[in-house]
């Protein structure tokens, strides 16, 4: 693997693998009562994030902190980034610190490549622009891969504002690399033109949704919106909303958060037993940690390998699908 | 009104016997290996020159080619406001060193060229530093702000060759027809950056594949090509003359042939990097030297600006080079200014691209690398006997990386940079007097 993790684009299926097997052993040690280990111990990690987040900035932070790594958190409110600092110069300033990694999510697409070209650390994505989420996308394959076990010939229908969502993005070039059949539905307003480069299908109707094993609602992009893309959220919700009435009974339900509770989904699909929605969270911790470590301390680093937990991980507890 | 006012620092007149190169213009049908004189800043002699005059220096130029040189219809020159990216000296600089002997600067600049004390100024700062002979269009409306006309009759009189809001579009169809109704009384093109703001509002690259992968907002083809077709047909209804600038799009190409054949007084630039580069060149990168407005588009859009180039849909190439600074253009794509510079490159980029793999001839290029001029009434440069010296030493033989060495712009936001081109302009002659000489192309003798 690569010393940074920009795109899932870079990513080859033996990476995925490698990294969702390292979260699996991961989880193992997530159970422990002392849920660190010491891979990282004297290393610096900085959270530069120039969005506001909740989930991916804290379980970033956790995922480091569980590696035993020091971990800085910089956001822009209140920082040198909101003094009118360029980030090439917050990037070097921060650099002086030397720090092994640096996660950054930034409103602006190729703002991770732009780090990883200033700077000598290892650069984690975790969010550009409108472009790649790329950590999402992997816990989201390990949530599916705990649940089903093989992904192969997965049909999966990722619904709602494609054109705004990252996450989309990811998820397609995620979804596909595993063997999965990959589906984006919206309105046409929300769909981009020749998305189909990326290997999808496309529809404009929820027509057919019943033949998916998965269906990936995506968040209403309301705060990304500066035109009218929908005459009304009444009306998407009514032509586009998961709702009782279409998800199926062998149906799994998957949605990165936060949900918009009466938009693009009712209250009863979020806490009926078919929603991964807790489950992807949970896995957020776990997958960081595999990625931070498969770039930090992956590639034959003796003394971190031996000080490393996961090789003391009993093997069936590595074994995918094995922990439901 | 007033001839086509051009200005140039004062330059002494050439005379120079340039010996056995091979001598190309399509216009006179020249294209042998001859000697060439010049004198006093004219072309005396294209034969075989026995003997050089006195005080005549000397080129031997076996291997290079001569061509008339070219003249480049739109420039940005950042002068007045932003003299840190480009300025008179440095932008005239880079035109010779690409082997421009006119070029036309473009009036979006801080203040507008919207006012003839303005332009007046600019002529005068012209005199005293410009290597090249520059002309500075003014803008259509006030401020470029779309709304009221300029004094274009004034602004003609004070030298203007012709209007443009470039970098802008005149977004209301009906301030654009005040503009080609006065012109009947001012004369002067109207050169029109085409753009329906309502279409490409926010976008930032091409829309299509690319764009749909990166997540980032499209520019649609169709926000050029619909503005295309609705000046053309007010510029048809009204009996006006337009000059559309870099065309970009396969639509574009295609409102531009319908309105050619419907008589519509229009012509049409298309610039080097539109030629030779396409979206691809940003999904590989994300390299904010390949963001400009246009954009670069995709490869059946460049092979569509090929095919018209080659057929004369398009008239001429245009650099539209555009500097920036460094500070700017390392920011994010999104966030990035739009422009490239292109005069240093122009000649080299097309001949690599297209003229060494045999897609477009030599001649053809040359011709409408020098046609620039002739929508805005200036002629183009003609090798023949009696005419003044304009033209260009080219090594077409020499590779080189672009940047290496630095740039004669101020700004380095090159599309082309690092890339190895073939054709090396060696030196250029613009108005009779020698504008540029490469650093190791010295003087090789004066006859005595």
């Amino acid at each position: 693997m690569r010393r940074h993790l920009l795109s899932v684009e870079d990513l080859s299926r033996e990476d995925i693998e490698r990294i969702l097997a390292r979260a699996e052993s991961f989880a193992e040690v997530s159970g422990r009562p002392i849920k660190k280990v010491p891979t990282l111990r004297g290393r610096t990690v900085i959270n530069l994030f120039y969005e506001s987040s909740t989930r991916t900035s804290s379980s970033f932070e956790l995922a480091a902190k569980r590696l035993s790594a020091d971990v800085v958190n910089v956001k822009s409110a209140g920082s040198s980034v909101d003094k009118g600092e360029s980030l090439k110069d917050t990037v070097q300033t921060l650099s002086a610190y030397d720090p092994t990694a640096i996660v950054i999510r930034s409103p602006h697409v190729g703002a991770a490549q732009l780090v990883a070209r200033w700077s000598s650390a290892s650069v984690i994505n975790a969010g550009d622009g409108k472009h790649e989420h790329p950590t999402q996308a992997l816990l989201d394959v390990y949530t599916l891969r705990r649940r089903l076990g093989n992904l192969e010939g997965l049909r999966i229908w990722i619904v709602g504002d494609v054109l705004h969502s990252r996450v989309a993005r990811s998820n397609v070039l995620a979804f596909t690399r595993m063997g999965c059949e990959v589906t984006v539905c919206g309105p046409p307003t929300l769909i981009p033109r020749d998305v189909e480069a990326l290997g999808c299908e496309v529809a404009y109707t929820l027509d057919g949704i019943e033949r998916a094993d998965v269906v990936y609602a995506l968040r209403m992009q309301h705060e990304r919106m500066d035109d009218a893309y929908v005459p009304s959220l009444r009306e998407y919700a009514a032509r586009y909303q998961i709702d009782a009435r279409r998800l199926g009974a062998g149906q799994l339900l998957m949605h990165p958060g936060p949900v918009n509770r009466g938009v693009e989904l009712s209250a009863e699909v979020i806490d009926s037993p078919q929603a991964l929605i807790v489950q992807q969270v949970e896995s957020g911790v776990v997958v960081r940690m595999a990625v931070l470590y498969e770039l930090l301390a992956g590639g034959g680093d003796g003394a971190v390998a031996a000080a490393g937990e996961p090789s003391a991980v009993p093997q069936s507890l590595v074994h995918p699908g094995s922990v439901a | 009104m007033s001839g086509i006012a051009l200005d140039r620092a004062p330059g002494r007149a050439a005379s120079l016997l340039v010996r056995g190169a091979r001598l190309v213009d399509p216009r006179t049908g020249l294209d042998g290996v001859a000697d060439l004189l010049v004198r006093d800043g004219e072309i005396a002699a294209i034969g075989e020159v026995a003997d050089a005059p006195d005080g005549c220096e000397v080129v031997n130029a076996e291997g290079l080619a001569v061509f008339p040189a070219f003249v480049d219809p739109h420039v940005h020159l950042r002068t007045p406001g932003r003299e840190d990216e480009e300025d008179i000296e440095s932008g005239t600089r880079a035109a010779a060193a690409g082997g421009f002997c006119a070029i036309l600067a473009m009036p979006n600049t801080d203040p507008v060229v919207d006012c003839a004390p303005v332009l007046r100024s600019l002529r005068e700062r012209a005199r005293e530093q410009a290597r090249v002979p520059v002309g500075f269009l003014a803008a259509i409306t006030v401020g470029q702000r779309g709304e009221r006309l300029t004094e274009m009759a004034e602004l003609a009189e004070a030298g203007a060759p012709g209007f443009t809001d470039d970098g802008l579009p005149v977004a209301s169809a009906g301030v654009l027809r005040l503009a080609l109704q006065y012109q009947r009384l001012c004369g002067g093109v109207l050169a029109l950056h085409e753009e329906d703001p309502a279409l490409s509002a926010g976008g930032v690259m091409h829309e299509g594949r690319v764009s749909a992968r990166l997540g980032m907002k499209g520019i649609p083809s169709i926000s050029e090509s619909t503005m295309i077709a609705r000046d053309a047909a007010i510029a048809g209804y009204e009996g006006g003359c337009i000059h559309i600038q870099h065309l970009s799009a396969r639509e574009s190409v295609e409102a531009v042939e319908r309105a050619k054949a419907a008589g519509v007084q229009i012509t049409a630039e298309v610039s080097p990097h539109h030629l030779c580069l396409t979206d691809e060149e940003v999904g590989r990168t994300l390299d904010t030297r390949f963001k400009m407005n246009p954009p670069l588009r995709a490869e059946e859009d460049r092979r569509a600006l090929i095919e018209a180039l080659r057929s004369g849909v398009i008239d001429c190439v245009a650099t539209d080079h555009a500097p920036h600074s460094r500070e700017e253009k390392e920011e994010p794509f999104e966030t990035a200014p739009m422009g490239t510079t292109g005069l240093e490159t122009a000649f080299a980029a097309i001949h690599t691209e297209l003229v060494v793999p045999g897609v477009l001839p030599l001649e053809l290029v040359v011709e409408r690398m020098t046609a620039g001029g002739e929508p805005f009434g200036i002629p183009a440069p003609r090798l023949e006997v009696g005419a003044p010296a304009n033209l260009c030493l080219v090594d077409l033989e020499a590779t080189w990386q672009v940047g290496e060495g630095g740039y004669e712009s101020r700004s380095d936001n090159c599309a082309f940079d690092g890339r190895r081109l073939t054709g090396r302009v060696r030196m250029t002659v613009a108005a009779g007097a020698v504008a540029y000489r490469e650093r190791s192309f010295a003087i090789q003798g004066v006859a005595s």
